[in-house]
């Protein structure tokens, strides 16, 4: 079936062994299945086998409306789910055309770049986790239980966040959770100063990283990649830029790029991407004081699910509720496809609309599950202690590579 | 601007393919059109390669099934310009009975999973293709479980019929 090497030897003096790298192995982060032939310590070849934990949300899709949908999002890269959701929802008012308020895009802008800062935490304590340095991962990754707190203080959840709704968000940003904000913006420069104190110039670090797992701009272009895994090979192309969405073309932030594409080249830009993204945030949190306090939506009641409290006590809340909810809106028969940025590269959304009260198809464009399918090509020739931090520094999310 | 871009692509692509490029439109400013299963190859070698045109990113592969259509299978490229900036979707039409095209595996490496997932949920045979197997569902599976006679849920249920879903 399979799970059969590619590379079988019959020879009875053969020194060669298979290892079954997974479904659940501990060094892989995730539910990844490589069955490799080992040389030693070295991979003569690999298969990967993927779909462990695939959950059909492309059909099920189908069968759900519009403003169902944005849960199953959050299961795709549940690292960064807050982007996935957006993303949603951008495509659906593209759909609709619905164009929204600045606040509300620099609200989102703040809620993105949160995620993608608590995404590539995950990428780069890993990396350093997986070649011996387990003080960073514990350091780094407070903050992004601080991050976790900020969405807790927006929409109530952590990890699956079913934040925001379609045509803006379901309530305005208290308080509590600008204070959290600028408290993370005080910190987490620190701290991430600290943390690239700690590897940059670490000579254990650089000898496991650089030159290791090196790609070619021209190979990662045709394997389809994108995000930091693109441009560390040198290529910068960021969606964020080139088609910018939710008034990314009001900010300014630069685009960073690698030189060689090798494990080293990828962790420094997913770092420099993060000062990025405080940069971006504090922007923004700049910008949002210009803006009239309290538009956390744009005026389309067709579209966007009115607060409960109104429901109970207002007619006409009560009647787009129940017209919403019962899929009487008329959404245009289109098709649309939308991309962001996503923390591991391009999410793409392709929806189909015939006019009902589901798509009549959805399709993702799921960056790790393109970026993986180099991973067994590119782990031949390589040690296996390579191999675990180069799929460590691609950042396969097994929730987007399956969905 | 895109739109401009938009009219010279069609221009070219029309004096070069003549009347195999059908269906062009432009829903949200993304050139869309549909071609034939013979000319699918050469269409994407050009517009990969063509100096005008230089699509050099495939994004993505997938299919649409449009149960009861002579061609009922679309097979969807998204192709994308990043050196002009510029998206584009080409759709070909293809028999539901016997779903066959051309792999792009020989300009794209990275065709080659978005071909096995669009095998795996639609059973479209990507001729030429170095490895097609499926590859999110189990082997045995025996269908393609994003066609649309196969129901999401036990279709003796009458609380989820198509009619309350608006179509």
């Amino acid at each position: 079936m399979n799970n059969q090497p590619v590379y079988t030897d019959n020879d009875p003096q053969s020194e060669l062994v298979t290892l079954n790298l997974g479904p659940t192995h501990p060094a892989t982060h995730g539910v990844f299945q490589n069955v490799l032939q080992l040389d030693g310590e070295r991979i003569v070849s690999g298969v990967s086998t993927i779909g462990y934990i695939h959950r059909a949300f492309e059909k099920i899709a189908e069968h759900r409306p519009f403003y169902q949908i944005t849960p199953l999002t959050d299961r795709l890269n549940y690292c960064s789910s807050p982007i996935n959701n957006m993303g949603w929802h951008m495509t659906v008012e593209k759909l609709l055309n619905i164009e929204m308020p600045k606040r509300v895009d620099y609200l989102r802008v703040i809620i993105m770049e949160l995620s993608r800062i608590s995404d590539h935490i995950i990428c780069n304590t890993i990396i350093a986790q997986d070649t011996g340095a387990t003080t960073t991962f514990l350091y780094l990754f407070q903050f992004r239980e601080h991050i976790y707190e900020i969405y807790e203080e927006i929409c109530g959840a952590r990890l699956t966040t079913n934040i925001g709704r379609i045509g803006g968000f379901e309530r305005d940003f208290n308080d509590i959770a600008f204070a959290k904000i600028n408290k993370f913006l005080k910190e987490f420069p620190v701290a991430l100063k600290e943390f690239e104190n700690l590897l940059n110039r670490n000579r254990i670090f650089i000898d496991r990283t650089a030159g290791v797992a090196k790609v070619t701009a021209e190979t990662a272009l045709s394997y389809s990649w994108t995000g930091p895994l693109l441009r560390a090979t040198g290529v910068d192309y960021d969606v964020r830029v080139s088609e910018p969405y939710s008034s990314y073309q009001d900010f300014d932030f630069e685009v960073p790029v690698g030189t060689s594409g090798d494990i080293y080249d990828r962790y420094l830009v997913r770092n420099e991407e993060m000062w990025q993204s405080v940069r971006l945030i504090e922007q923004a949190m700049q910008k949002l004081k210009n803006e009239p306090a309290g538009i956390f939506h744009a005026d389309v009641p067709d579209f966007y699910l009115p607060a409960k409290e109104e429901v109970y006590n207002n007619m006409e809340a009560l009647i787009y509720h129940f017209k919403i909810v019962m899929g009487e809106i008329d959404a245009p028969k289109a098709e649309v496809y939308h991309a962001v940025e996503g923390g591991n590269g391009e999410l793409g959304f392709y929806l189909i609309n015939d006019g009902g009260r589901t798509p009549y198809r959805l399709h993702f464009r799921r960056p790790s599950f393109i970026n993986y399918q180099m991973f067994a090509k590119m782990s031949e020739g390589m040690l296996l202690s390579d191999a675990i931090i180069n799929m460590s520094s691609m950042n396969i999310i097994a929730g987007e590579l399956d969905a | 601007m895109a739109e401009n871009k938009n009219q010279e692509l069609i221009q070219v692509l029309t004096e070069k393919f003549g009347d195999k490029i059908t269906g062009v439109q432009e829903p949200y400013g993304l050139l869309t059109f549909e071609t034939t299963k013979d000319v699918i190859s050469d269409v994407l070698k050009f517009l990969k390669e063509g100096k005008a045109t230089n699509f050099n990113f495939l994004t993505d592969i997938t299919a649409v099934h449009y149960p009861g259509k002579k061609h009922g299978i679309a097979v969807v490229y998204h192709l994308h310009s990043m050196v002009n900036r510029v998206r584009v979707r080409v759709k070909v039409f293809i028999d539901e009975q016997h779903p066959s095209i051309p792999t792009a595996t020989t300009l794209w490496n990275g065709a080659n999973w978005m071909e096995r997932e669009t095998y795996d949920f639609f059973g479209v045979k990507f001729e030429g293709h170095p490895d097609l197997r499926r590859i999110l569902n189990m082997d045995d599976l025996g269908v393609h479980p994003m066609l649309k006679q196969y129901p999401l849920e036990d279709p003796n249920r009458v609380d989820k019929k198509d009619e309350y879903f608006g179509r």
